[in-house]
């Protein structure tokens, strides 16, 4: 299995994504912002980061870089994406996901590790995990506070669209959301970062299930 | 001709930039602050005015969470 990891200029978790694609066991493919296709993976990572400096808003200007285009409808056609912090930005600011990420609460950048529940394990980026298993999780953001107006989030919860859910939400996100899924689930959002969890010299292999989850998912084994 | 772009939070969204401002002022002494909101300032020189709504939608503003307001300065 291929899984592609975007790099738009000032991405810097890309690194760690290709790493923690490849411990896990496929093959890690760097996709530049400005190639006009995704050289055939089979899934995708949008990494964290500053993409364009956050100018603007985090993720509008990485939105429409050249590569979102193919990204954009390998999403639809239902190919797997995961965002992961800025990433998770620049797929709600894309409308692959919906609501926002705020600023968070405490007007502080948050650079811990949190404690999460995976709530949706019917995703191809949480397939190997059992509902309500806990995860900690390293965060570093400073707009993480997820927001969505009352319909939509009710509507996520309704349809289980919520993936991760904090234990002590760091940044005041409704409902605690640290993570969502489109409607088809096949595009996941989250602030938490797996791939800085994805060896134990880190401090903690527990994000590579993340990963491994995908593999699964795509039949291969793990 | 020259646009002023005006982008601010909805209301009733929690706009935690705002207030930081409107705790810190009191600390300097300025008194009877009720609400402050922060927003953002974008001046652009445009050929025509034909496309800034479309500019403000798309990259400007985040319809999500922001609302934004533009007129002409000259």
């Amino acid at each position: 299995m291929r899984i592609g990891v975007t790099v738009f200029p000032g991405s810097n978790c890309d690194r760690d994504a290709l790493y923690g694609v490849e411990r896990a066991g496929a093959e890690p493919v760097e996709l530049w912002h400005a190639d006009a296709n995704l050289k055939g993976v089979d899934a995708v990572v949008v990494p964290g980061g500053f993409s364009y400096g956050d100018y603007l808003r985090p993720g509008a200007i990485a939105r429409f870089a050249k590569v979102m285009g193919p990204l954009e409808e390998f999403a639809k056609s239902g190919g797997p994406v995961l965002g992961v912090c800025n990433g998770f930005q620049v797929l709600t600011e894309a409308h692959l996901l919906p609501g926002a990420l705020l600023r968070n609460r405490s007007m502080r950048f948050v650079c811990t590790r949190v404690r999460t529940r995976v709530e949706n394990t019917r995703t191809p980026w949480t397939s190997l995990f059992e509902p309500g298993d806990e995860l900690t999780l390293p965060v570093a953001h400073n707009e993480g506070n997820y927001f969505a107006d009352e319909r939509t989030i009710a509507e996520l919860e309704d349809e289980g669209r919520v993936v991760l859910r904090y234990l002590d939400n760091p940044n005041g996100s409704v409902n605690d959301i640290a993570g969502i899924c489109n409607e088809g689930r096949n595009v996941v959002g989250l602030m938490p970062h797996p791939e800085r969890a994805s060896d134990p010299a880190l401090g903690s292999a527990e994000g590579l299930k993340v990963f491994e989850s995908v593999l699964r998912f795509a039949g291969v084994k793990v | 001709m020259k646009v002023r772009v005006l982008v601010r939070p909805k209301s009733g969204i929690l706009d935690p930039q705002g207030e930081a401002v409107r705790r810190a002022l009191p600390a300097l002494g300025f008194g009877g602050v009720k609400t402050v909101h922060v927003g953002r300032l974008v001046e652009m020189e445009v050929e025509s005015a034909d496309e800034v709504e479309g500019m403000c939608r798309r990259l400007l503003a985040n319809p999500t969470v922001e609302e934004y307001e533009w007129e002409v300065l000259s």
